[in-house]
């Protein structure tokens, strides 16, 4: 092999680099002692480790490397074939597994894994909540390709909000829930005034730094907000004088299902209505103003289409579900602080839009499983605890791992991970799959 | 009228810093065109080195002296902290070059996600502190009263003020400058002109990781303490002086960063320090909406 010797250096190079990259940083701890004074522990055999993973990571890859460049060769290749049929079906068995999600985590903890509840919060809530949050950014980013890196704050107004008026007027979580989404457009509105005449990168930074502002501004204004203390026993939804919510005496518990299932069901049926109308307003003349919008601004202007406009109602629309999202958080958690509305969610939110391939719902909802699953599971990995010693606690890697995730995700399907976009309108019927429906709107 | 000098001797000293870090944002936005958000994180990474290595300098090694100390840690930080730059730029970001707009920025996002719970695993959650160095005060008298220089802020003056004048003599007046000025104009001509894009691309981040190498360490001095999460605040502070001073223009960051700083501390000492980042985050807002192009940029032009 004459390249063995190439290969031998450049993995000797990148051990080299890693060690370089290590050698402050994770060989020499700082940590402060007794009296309150810095001190190094030193790690050598951690960074050297780590020098050597790169050293055989990379002969290894160099070995296989002809073999992995064929075949993302013939991957990014740009595809005309239509999608693969599993994804078809994929939506349906989606929906049919969220549906039965409350049994399968019943059935998760009487096969021995943690209990129910925590199942179906860690798992269930939680990712469904991403999947919310991703559909009603993927609006704004998927559809009219506006960057808003600041969704947080809509999630925050919403949640802040239901809050507020929940505990001052006393209102019930049906009325509190629709109004949370419409101040959340309000202020997307309110924020899209000024800024939407901005490039691209501008617009994310300028809804960054809003975000933040909103955030400081419930961390600051303590008389109504309490400050870092955040709001505490916000009222559960009810139906007929039953509460939804997770209390002994609550509808669920009454009739035997886990505690939190309506609660669930309830999270659910909002994501079910995000999706309804965003497949709705896709096909109707403001959403095809979107779409096109992204894929060609200037041409867009030159065919009479008000961008300004088209630009604030889908901003308007993305905060709307995010409001919708807040409101469900604030009374499901019953806790709201301002901790829950940092850059880092914003960010999380975007990565998952961003990674399941701008515009498909599908992918979204993939990438949150996916991205949010992967790291709540790392909870739960007891067995690296075995491998690693003791002191090791997988939760500490989560938003390591994550960001990672990120960056090499980004790296190797930089389309996301659905990056076929079916086009709501066809001018001439689809070859295969056939959708006459779509036709007629011209 | 001292309170006032002393605030004024106090914002340019934290002005400094944010030009430091902002030239990095706005050299690589320049140059290619995106927001790199994970220079924040770099910056914070590159105070804990600066730390690490003080630390490993005058305990381990027992150099006595402060300012030999501070020097070989300036040298030494900014050369690993440039190989952060390299190693991030060619992992993370060439491998996206030509694709679509977004895709930069989020992996930049992912990188500074990465970069700041990476600190955090490797060097604990907790507050670093150190005992406070270069705390000798020189006295000003000012009317009646007087203002205090630290030796510390009279540090971070100098330095930031000797490296600007590096950097602008780089940039003007080397080969290097020049390729990076042509790649800045138009990337592709530069290109068949002979220039070595992707290197200069490279030696692009690299410049911008040692100067946010320079500040993290006039931080680590000036505040004495660092912690994983530092990097968020002032990386979005300094872009907003890159933005203010217009984005891609060298003296313009510098600007904005002593604007940016002076701002921030008089909005401390004369209304509340609680609000004083709204201050700085509506600043940012309010330029990008009356004055896109910034103080000293260009006008961006729409070409079709």
């Amino acid at each position: 092999m004459a390249s063995a010797g190439a290969a031998l250096k450049k993995a000797f190079f990148a051990a080299f680099v890693t060690f370089g990259l290590a050698f402050p940083i994770v060989a020499l701890r700082t940590d402060a002692n007794l009296s309150n004074q810095l001190v190094l522990t030193e790690r050598w055999p951690l960074a050297f480790g780590l020098a050597g993973i790169a050293l055989f990571g990379t002969l290894l890859l160099e070995m296989l490397g002809p073999a992995i460049r064929a075949r993302t060769a013939s991957k990014t290749a740009p595809s005309t074939a239509p999608p693969h049929p599993f994804l078809a079906y994929l939506p349906r068995l989606g929906l049919l597994l969220l549906l039965a999600f409350p049994f399968i985590a019943t059935g998760i903890a009487a096969a021995g894994g943690p209990g129910v509840l925590k199942v179906m919060d860690n798992y269930g809530i939680q990712i469904l909540i991403y999947v919310l949050l991703g559909w009603g950014l993927n609006i704004a980013v998927g559809l009219a390709g506006l960057l808003d890196l600041g969704y947080v704050a809509f999630y925050a107004v919403g949640a802040y909000s239901s809050a507020l008026l929940a505990k001052t007027f006393g209102l019930s979580f049906w009325i509190t829930l629709p109004l949370a989404g419409i101040l959340a457009a309000f202020w997307g509105l309110l924020v899209g005034l000024p800024v939407l005449r901005l490039r691209g990168d501008y617009l994310a930074i300028v809804t960054l730094a809003f975000a933040e502002i909103v955030r400081l501004v419930l961390i600051n204004w303590v008389p109504v907000t309490g400050g870092y203390a955040g709001i505490s026993s916000i009222p559960k939804p009810s139906v007929l004088g039953y509460s939804l919510g997770s209390e002994p005496t609550g509808l669920a518990a009454t009739l035997g299902l886990p505690r939190i299932t309506f609660m669930y069901y309830l999270l659910l049926a909002l994501a079910l209505f995000t999706y309804w109308v965003t497949t709705r307003l896709r096909t109707l003349p403001v959403g095809r103003a979107w779409e096109a919008m992204r894929e060609d601004e200037i041409a867009c202007r030159s065919l009479g289409i008000n961008t300004f406009k088209t630009k604030l109602s889908a901003l308007a629309a993305g905060a709307f579900f995010g409001g919708l999202a807040g409101a469900f958080f604030a009374t499901h958690q019953g806790f709201i602080s301002p901790k829950s509305f940092e850059f880092m969610e914003s960010a999380i939110i975007v990565a998952i839009v961003v990674l399941g391939g701008l515009g498909s719902m599908l992918g979204v909802a993939i990438a949150a499983t996916v991205m949010i699953g992967g790291t709540e599971l790392l909870r739960e990995l007891d067995v690296l605890k075995a491998v690693f010693g003791g002191d090791f606690d997988p939760a500490q890697y989560r938003m390591l791992l994550f960001g990672l995730a990120m960056v090499m995700l980004m790296v190797w399907r930089p389309k996301g991970l659905i990056a076929t976009r079916e086009p709501t309108v066809r001018l001439t019927p689809e070859p295969r799959r056939g959708a006459p429906a779509a036709v007629a709107a011209e | 009228m001292d309170y006032f000098v002393q605030q004024l001797i106090n914002g340019l000293t934290l002005g400094s810093i944010y030009g430091l870090i902002a030239i990095g944002y706005t050299m690589v936005y320049g140059i290619i065109g995106m927001v790199n958000f994970a220079h924040g994180d770099v910056f914070m990474l590159a105070a804990f080195i600066a730390l690490i290595l003080f630390l490993l300098l005058t305990q381990l090694l027992g150099i006595g002296s402060l300012g030999l100390a501070l020097l070989i840690v300036l040298v030494l930080g900014m050369a690993l902290t440039s190989l952060w730059g390299w190693v991030i730029e060619r992992l993370a970001y060439r491998p996206l070059r030509g694709s679509f707009r977004l895709a930069p920025m989020i992996s930049a996002i992912g990188m500074s996600i990465f970069l700041s719970n990476f600190v955090q695993v490797v060097q604990g959650p907790n507050n670093k502190t150190l005992e406070p160095i270069l705390s000798n005060v020189i006295n000003l008298p000012i009317g009646n009263g007087s203002a205090t220089l630290a030796e510390k802020q009279l540090l971070i003056m100098v330095v930031t003020a000797v490296l600007l004048g590096v950097l602008w003599y780089v940039v003007r007046h080397t080969p290097l400058g020049r390729a990076q000025r042509a790649c800045e104009q138009d990337r592709k001509m530069a290109s068949l002109l002979g220039v070595d894009v992707d290197r200069t691309i490279s030696i692009t981040f690299i410049m911008g990781a040692a100067l946010a190498s320079v500040a993290g360490l006039l931080w680590m001095t000036y505040y004495g303490v660092v912690s994983f999460s530092d990097g968020f605040v002032p990386g979005v502070k300094a872009f907003t002086a890159a933005v203010l001073g217009g984005i891609g223009s060298l003296p313009g960051a510098v600007l904005g960063g002593l604007l940016i700083g002076l701002i921030e501390t008089f909005w401390s000492a004369y209304f509340t320090i609680d609000y004083k980042d709204v201050a700085a985050f509506s600043i940012l807002a309010i330029v990008l909406i009356f004055l896109p192009s910034g103080l000293l940029g260009r006008p961006d032009v729409e070409k079709v």
